[in-house]
């Protein structure tokens, strides 16, 4: 492949079955097998297989959010390994396990499989646990929270000219008055971008309905290819284009108000190749749509974040893999023909990837 | 100072202390809280498999073979197997217990999965495989939901058990 077409699908790939589970602000009751089982039993019923159908496992999550050592391992009972399985595992959103069960498709090496995550991000003290991604000599130990970081970045936005606050806030409130059509939703209402602008500020120039909520939640997706992508499904919802591009981790080194890394990866993933009707980003702050929004290229006609997005549920480690699934729903039901889906990882929108999906 | 050492560039900075603790909550789900909730009774609890029939204790809430949910609650023996065993002659830190001391894996009667306990009131010399043993649980008024409820196995009084009656949980 030349760097050209690095992103673009040589072999059709399709979202066949895609769950979640209820986001919620915290799940007393289940562990997270428990959470897993139903999403994985829902994602399998879909399409009416099992897992013995799938070639390939890869998840998504990190231990650092429930504290506990090989969660991930432990979150392989709500499957059943047996006989034993290829599994894999990637330590961020599951939309970088989706990337990897995907570029194994590419191979043609296997047919099927089964990508899940899962996130619990009410255990511990998430803006303490989020500081421990940065660099850990010179900026961890000084222990900047995840929302003073995002703060920093609405600033420079502001700084840029590219949207003012009530900009933020008409963002905050299409987003969660959009999630009251998802009934996976954690936070949906219909409140004015107005009367959200009398919020206090949390960190300036961020109000309290510009910051993602405290999610719990867990997701999962199956992918085919060949024969198994018709068989699964009558109207497959192909992967046209997939990649992810990655900044330094020095945050001082970034001109934040943009996302260049978003803008590569759009670019070889050919989201300019043809229309685009719905997007899903994952711009977990309200002005990171803004950022997002540009690198993508798009223009107004693009109806962003139908879900809701991460504003109405945020669960860590699967909010962007979710963003992959919505996208692929709105195709199937008819929503959209053409849809750019975007997952980020790390502070300030560091690592971005974007998938193009497309319908037939 | 002599001029020796201001001349002398500082060494590299080879060592950085850069404290970290989180705390967090613990969500052992509704599997996990029968076991739990068990152990706080001064018995042990797992869970069957609706498939393969196989009993879990503890139970995570599913079967890691057939990634079922595991719903029947199913009360287990107080007396078990030693499958394997060790005896731990290393101090290390934090080390609650005088050593040496045996830890083995246990097969409860009823259960398909051994967990891990201390064996005590038996020589060390004298643990071994096919070993009968019985759970020696705290006084009923200190009965926590937490192993710290099971004290250590001890040998119970019965002959040992066959091989082929716990070779498949070695």
């Amino acid at each position: 492949m030349s760097a050209a077409t690095a992103g673009r699908t040589v072999r059709p790939v399709s979202i066949a079955s895609f769950a979640q589970m209820q986001n919620v602000r915290r799940d007393d009751e289940h562990n997270e097998v428990e959470m897993l089982m139903p999403v994985v039993a829902e994602v399998f019923g879909n399409i009416g297989i099992t897992k013995d159908d799938v070639d390939f496992i890869c998840s998504g999550s990190t231990d650092y959010l429930i504290g506990g050592p090989f969660s991930f391992v432990m979150a392989l009972d709500a499957v059943g390994v047996w006989p034993p399985r290829s599994e894999s595992h990637v330590e961020m959103d599951g939309a970088w396990a989706l990337y990897e069960a995907w570029t194994l498709l590419q191979e043609g090496a296997i047919d099927a499989a089964l990508v899940y995550a899962f996130g619990r991000s009410s255990l511990g003290d998430l803006q303490e646990i989020l500081t421990l991604q940065l660099d850990p000599y010179y900026l961890a130990p000084l222990w900047p929270d995840a929302i003073s970081l995002a703060a920093l970045q609405a600033q420079a936005v502001i700084d840029a000219g590219k949207a003012t606050e009530a900009d933020f806030a008409a963002i905050a409130s299409r987003s969660r008055k959009s999630a009251l059509d998802n009934p996976n939703a954690q936070v949906a209402n219909d409140i004015p971008a107005a009367t959200l602008l009398e919020d206090e500020y949390v960190v300036a120039p961020l109000r309290r309905h510009t910051l993602p909520p405290i999610t719990d939640g867990a997701a999962a997706i199956v992918l085919a290819a060949g024969d198994k992508a018709r068989q699964w499904s009558d109207k497959p919802v192909w992967i046209t284009g997939f990649d992810h591009r990655i900044e330094t981790h020095a945050l001082g080194a970034r001109d934040l108000s943009t996302s260049p890394s978003t803008a590569k990866a759009a670019e070889l993933a050919g989201v300019a190749d043809g229309p685009v009707d719905v997007a899903e980003i994952h711009a977990p702050y309200a002005h990171q749509e803004v950022i997002v929004a540009e690198a993508l290229g798009l223009d107004g006609s693009v109806t962003i974040n139908p879900s809701g997005g991460p504003l109405a549920a945020n669960p860590l480690m699967s909010a962007g893999l979710i963003r992959i699934g919505e996208a692929a729903e709105r195709i199937r039901s008819g929503g959209a023909h053409r849809a750019v889906a975007h997952a980020t990882s790390g502070p300030c929108l560091q690592q971005n990837l974007v998938c193009v999906l497309e319908g037939e | 100072m002599t001029d020796d050492t201001t001349t002398e560039a500082p060494g590299p900075v080879t060592t950085l202390a850069t404290p970290i603790r989180l705390d967090f909550d613990f969500t052992p789900g509704i599997a996990q809280s029968v076991f739990l909730r068990g152990l706080e009774q001064g018995k042990f609890m797992g869970q069957r498999c609706p498939v393969c029939g196989k009993v879990y204790v503890p139970s995570r809430g599913s079967c890691p073979t057939d990634g079922v949910p595991t719903t029947e609650d199913v009360e287990l023996s107080n007396i078990g197997t030693v499958t394997t065993y060790c005896v731990v002659n290393v101090p290390f830190a934090g080390q609650s217990i005088e050593i040496p001391y045996i830890c083995a894996q246990v097969l409860l009667d009823g259960a398909n999965l051994s967990f891990m306990g201390l064996i005590q009131e038996i020589p060390t010399d004298q643990i071994r495989m096919g070993m009968r043993v019985e759970a020696v649980w705290v006084d009923a008024d200190e009965l926590t939901p937490s192993l710290a409820s099971v004290k250590y196995f001890r040998p119970a009084d019965e002959p040992d058990a066959d091989y082929d009656t716990y070779k498949e949980y070695l």
